[in-house]
């Protein structure tokens, strides 16, 4: 599968927010921070599954999500914040201090497709 | 079973006074009139508890302090971060502990609000309290956050459900718009859902403050919003009796950043002068307005700050955790009650991995786990009292509930600023 260019928007998630409660390496809130929702017609173009492992590539870093469909608009990916989050988030703030943390651009492909 | 009244929720900027939490011993047993959140936060109060250690070891409390003012007393340019997750006792013990030793000291609102502290600094704002808002706003904007997953009480409580004097059929007289780049689930609770396009905020904004001042719009569409939409937008706007626009970080943390953000305030003051018109951040953790308080009223700044010449200097991008971090300046840190390591770029995060580190939580982090010395603590909100401020700038008493076999985070500063004291004397 080729790499397909997405955005990415960040953010905080019921569920995040009360497993963050269980612990940072809780079962629950790593799934949660791990699982990036997608289009269906996005999904269906890329041939990915509810729960197929992907590799999300920013200029900065990647790491390796679940997807699951959302009623997210085409082109858009979600993932609440978390440790995948920071790990591809780019450290320049412009000199305001806050770094790019929504509307990053990023990569999705299918993991150990290549 | 005791029942404890009007207590306090640290976990979001909403920060509810009115829950019941009833106590069994040292065990939290139910909570009443809290969100999903809020009840979360109390009812697993004892999972994942931090442990005192030192590079990985079991060592007692009296060893940490003392290792941890060793690592800040060898320092030549510490940094202290968090903070929004404590009271404001222990926040004054920070900034006293900074100003001791010539730290920069900075707050979660760097990477969540600070563009709007920005913004609000460079154009002023125009705002009321959460009660103003629940009595009198007949329209509600919510732009680029999502209370129902984030601040779930603030439409219950302030903005969209309640019965307010000026508007006593509560939702029934509120107009409430959400403009986001997805519908989130926020998008129930409103009557309108305007999608725009991600980072175009700041044209929309600005788009919207034309059509205010009667400028003609030359263009289709604004940011994937047909022009139509917008001028019927800014119609509704102009007039309602009393608007307020609530802006959460879809503003702060995208393209323009501090600059959505003045869009937005400018937009607020320009409807002053046809109706009365507020904005207001949703602010994140539930004492995140306390520590900028608190370093405000100390150091005249309320984040980046750096006390290492004897007086406050203020500057965003020099003094931001994340740009001294990811430019490897800062050569040690302290983390009060916040998960640095977790929530950073990773750039920032590995030098923060690479120096000396202390992490004051009642829980295990991501921090905790890589950091130098971990000092556990007393939860502030549940075993340790003291004093927030809830996100419209308004100051609550903050109850302890349950007993912690730990002390306070005020406590452990104090005590460190003590040794930290009699090694420099």
């Amino acid at each position: 599968m080729s790499r397909s260019k997405f955005i990415l928007i960040t953010g905080r998630t019921t569920r995040q927010g009360t497993t963050i409660h269980l612990g940072k390496e809780s079962e629950e809130f790593v799934e949660e921070t791990s699982t990036v929702e997608m289009n269906e017609e996005d999904m269906r173009r890329n041939n990915l599954q509810e729960g197929d492992q992907v590799i999300l590539r920013s200029a900065y870093g990647s790491t390796k999500v679940t997807c699951k469909r959302s009623d997210i608009p085409q082109g858009l990916v979600f993932l609440a914040y978390g440790l995948p989050v920071s790990s591809i988030m780019g450290a320049d703030t412009q000199s305001i201090g806050m770094p790019d943390s929504k509307g990053m651009e990023v990569e999705i492909e299918k993991y150990g497709e290549n | 079973m005791e029942k404890i009244s009007d207590v306090t929720c640290l976990f979001c900027g909403v920060t509810c006074d009115d829950l019941e939490v009833f106590v069994e011993g040292d065990t939290i047993k139910e909570v009443k009139n809290a969100c999903i959140l809020g009840k979360a936060t109390f009812m697993n109060h004892k999972a994942d508890l931090a442990t005192p250690r030192i590079r990985g070891q079991a060592a007692s409390m009296e060893e940490c302090i003392e290792a941890a003012a060793e690592i800040l007393v060898r320092a030549n340019f510490p940094l202290i971060y968090g903070l929004a997750s404590t009271e404001c006792n222990a926040q004054r013990k920070a900034v006293e502990l900074a100003d001791f030793i010539g730290a920069s000291i900075d707050t979660t609102s760097s990477v969540c609000h600070s563009p709007s502290l920005q913004a609000i600094q460079a154009v002023g704002d125009s705002t009321c309290t959460l009660g103003e808002i629940k009595n009198r706003a007949d329209l509600l904007v919510f732009w680029g956050c999502n209370p129902a997953e984030a601040h779930p009480r603030h439409f219950t409580r302030y903005s969209v459900t309640p019965k307010g004097f000026f508007v006593p059929k509560g939702k029934k007289d509120r107009h409430v718009i959400l403009v986001d780049v997805r519908k989130t689930p926020s998008a129930k609770a409103a009557d309108e859902f305007i999608q725009i396009r991600p980072g175009s905020d700041y044209e929309v904004l600005t788009v919207l403050r034309a059509l205010l001042k009667g400028e003609e719009v030359e263009v289709e569409e604004v940011g994937g919003v047909p022009l139509p939409t917008l001028k019927a937008l800014i119609e509704k706007l102009k007039g309602c009796k009393f608007g307020s626009i609530h802006w959460g970080m879809g503003l702060t943390m995208s393209r323009g950043k501090h600059m959505n953000v003045m869009a937005l305030l400018l937009l607020a003051r320009d409807l002053n002068q046809f109706t009365k018109f507020v904005a207001s951040p949703m602010r994140g953790h539930g004492n995140v307005v306390g520590i900028a308080t608190v370093l405000t009223w100390q150091t005249g700044y309320p984040f980046a700050v750096n006390l290492s010449r004897g007086f406050p200097q203020y500057n965003p991008g020099e003094f931001s955790s994340v740009d001294l971090l990811a430019r490897r300046e800062a050569d040690a840190a302290l983390i009060v009650a916040a998960d640095a390591f977790a929530n950073f770029p990773k750039a920032a995060g590995e030098h923060l991995s690479r120096i000396p580190t202390i992490a004051i939580d009642s829980k295990e982090s991501l921090t905790t786990k890589m950091a130098t010395v971990v000092i556990p603590t007393a939860q502030a909100g549940v075993s340790a009292p003291g004093l927030a401020y809830r996100m419209d700038h308004i100051p609550i008493p903050v109850k302890k509930v349950v007993d912690s076999p730990y002390p306070s985070d005020r406590e452990v500063l104090e005590r460190i600023l003590e040794k930290v004291r009699s090694k420099l004397s």
